[in-house]
């Protein structure tokens, strides 16, 4: 219980420290709305919606980017995330806790984008709320591992896309697949299989990634 | 180990050295520090005082030889150039949650006493961005003294300090010294060298 303790510790002053600063949320709403204000603008009228969800994806997909960059801002000032990892609590703790403040801030931007999709483009089907919801799953785990990477390093604005995207690839491979085809199934197991190994694997080596 | 004074020995180097890329900034070094004792370490800037807390703190490894601290990271108190806590949270909050992942018993009581020793009980409620470099000194100090600890490594305690607050830091080491090993890097020497038990000066 002292593990969960120590997360909901975490993840509430991730949550506080962003109802502070308000850096990362207002930047991803106002983000995603505008590409699919640029997307509808720019797709032609006869263009499929196949196409259509395509976008969003992509849209998705950079809006998360967006907050995982700033994943670590806080904790790099200061040197914080030194006094985290000196901390007794288990270091995968840090990497659940900031998982969670990831998946709110998406949830968040999602909650803003779909009404915005539905009304430029398509209605909003129960397939893409199920791929979207298993995907950011996926984003979280392996976005918050590579934004604590990325964090350390003085080249992080450019590490971070350059693994992050690469990784993510399966994601959108799901997510477009789950949202195109008539059985979803297939395409939403895919995801969260994704899901399950990669949050294994971030959990399991987060610790690695932030002590030297 | 023991030693012949019932002193167990807390931290162990043997030809402990450091570099980071080409640049060689520890090297060669043998250390034996033992419970209770104070180590001062000395030297001009660049002579990897700050690398050998954090060496000792864990938050870097040895490059060559070898380092032992024979001590759990949650009995280790840690002081740094900078001061490990969050700026858009509040001095109060930020005690709070290192209060909470070291799981301090009676963590308020211990935190609002740290906050009235070190002055900063009336700024509890102010966000740590709005303080003075000082007030963030002593900040870290109370997020240092939290939990306890059985070994504490402090680098440059004084730094930033007004003399008031330095004496405090003095009062402070003198009643740890003896039940606490320390390790204090510093260019004030004088401040620490009547508690010390060992120096070591780096070049």
């Amino acid at each position: 219980m002292t593990y969960f303790a120590d997360v909901a510790a975490l993840a509430r002053k991730d949550i506080l420290l962003e109802l502070r600063s308000r850096d990362t949320l207002p930047a991803m709403l106002l983000f995603v709305v505008s590409a699919l204000v640029v997307f509808h603008f720019s797709l032609p009228s006869e263009a499929s919606a196949t196409a259509s969800t395509g976008l969003l994806w992509i849209a998705l997909l950079f809006t998360a980017l967006l907050g995982l960059g700033r994943a670590f801002t806080a904790e790099r000032e200061q040197r914080v995330l030194d006094g985290l990892v000196l901390a007794p609590c288990d270091r995968s703790a840090i990497w659940l806790a900031k998982c969670l403040g990831v998946l709110v801030f998406l949830g968040v931007a999602e909650a803003v984008a779909l009404p915005a999709y539905g009304l430029f483009f398509e209605p909003v089907g129960w397939e893409l709320v199920a791929a979207i919801l298993l995907a950011n799953l996926g984003l979280a785990a392996v976005g918050t591992l590579l934004a604590a990477m990325a964090a350390a390093s003085r080249a992080r604005e450019l590490l971070l896309p350059l693994l992050f995207l690469p990784l993510v690839i399966p994601v959108v491979v799901g997510g477009v697949g789950a949202t195109v085809v008539d059985d979803p199934g297939r395409y939403l197991g895919f995801l969260a299989l994704y899901d399950l190994i990669f949050a294994i694997l971030s959990w399991a080596s987060f610790e690695y990634v932030v002590v030297e | 180990m023991g030693s012949e004074t019932g002193r167990v020995t807390v931290i162990s180097a043997r030809g402990l050295g450091r570099r980071f890329g080409s640049k060689r900034v520890l090297r060669d070094l043998d250390l034996e520090v033992r419970s209770g004792e104070v180590l001062l370490v000395t030297g001009p800037n660049g002579s990897g005082k700050s690398t050998l807390l954090a060496l000792m703190a864990g938050l870097l490894a040895p490059t060559e030889g070898e380092l032992e601290v024979d001590l759990p990271r949650g009995r280790i108190g840690y002081l740094a150039h900078e001061s490990l806590v969050y700026k858009e949270l509040t001095a109060l909050e930020n005690l709070d949650l290192y209060g909470r992942l070291y799981h301090v018993p009676e963590r308020r009581e211990t935190i609002g006493a740290l906050l009235e020793r070190f002055g900063l009980w009336d700024a509890r409620h102010q966000r740590v961005g709005s303080f003075s470099r000082g007030m963030q000194q002593r900040l870290a100090l109370c997020r240092v003294l939290l939990h306890g600890p059985e070994l504490l490594l402090l680098d440059e305690p004084h730094s930033s300090l007004d003399a008031d607050a330095s004496s405090l830091v003095d009062v402070l080491l003198s009643e740890l010294a003896g039940q606490t090993t320390m390790a204090v890097a510093t260019h004030d020497p004088n401040r620490v060298q009547r508690l010390a038990t060992q120096s070591l000066v780096l070049a």
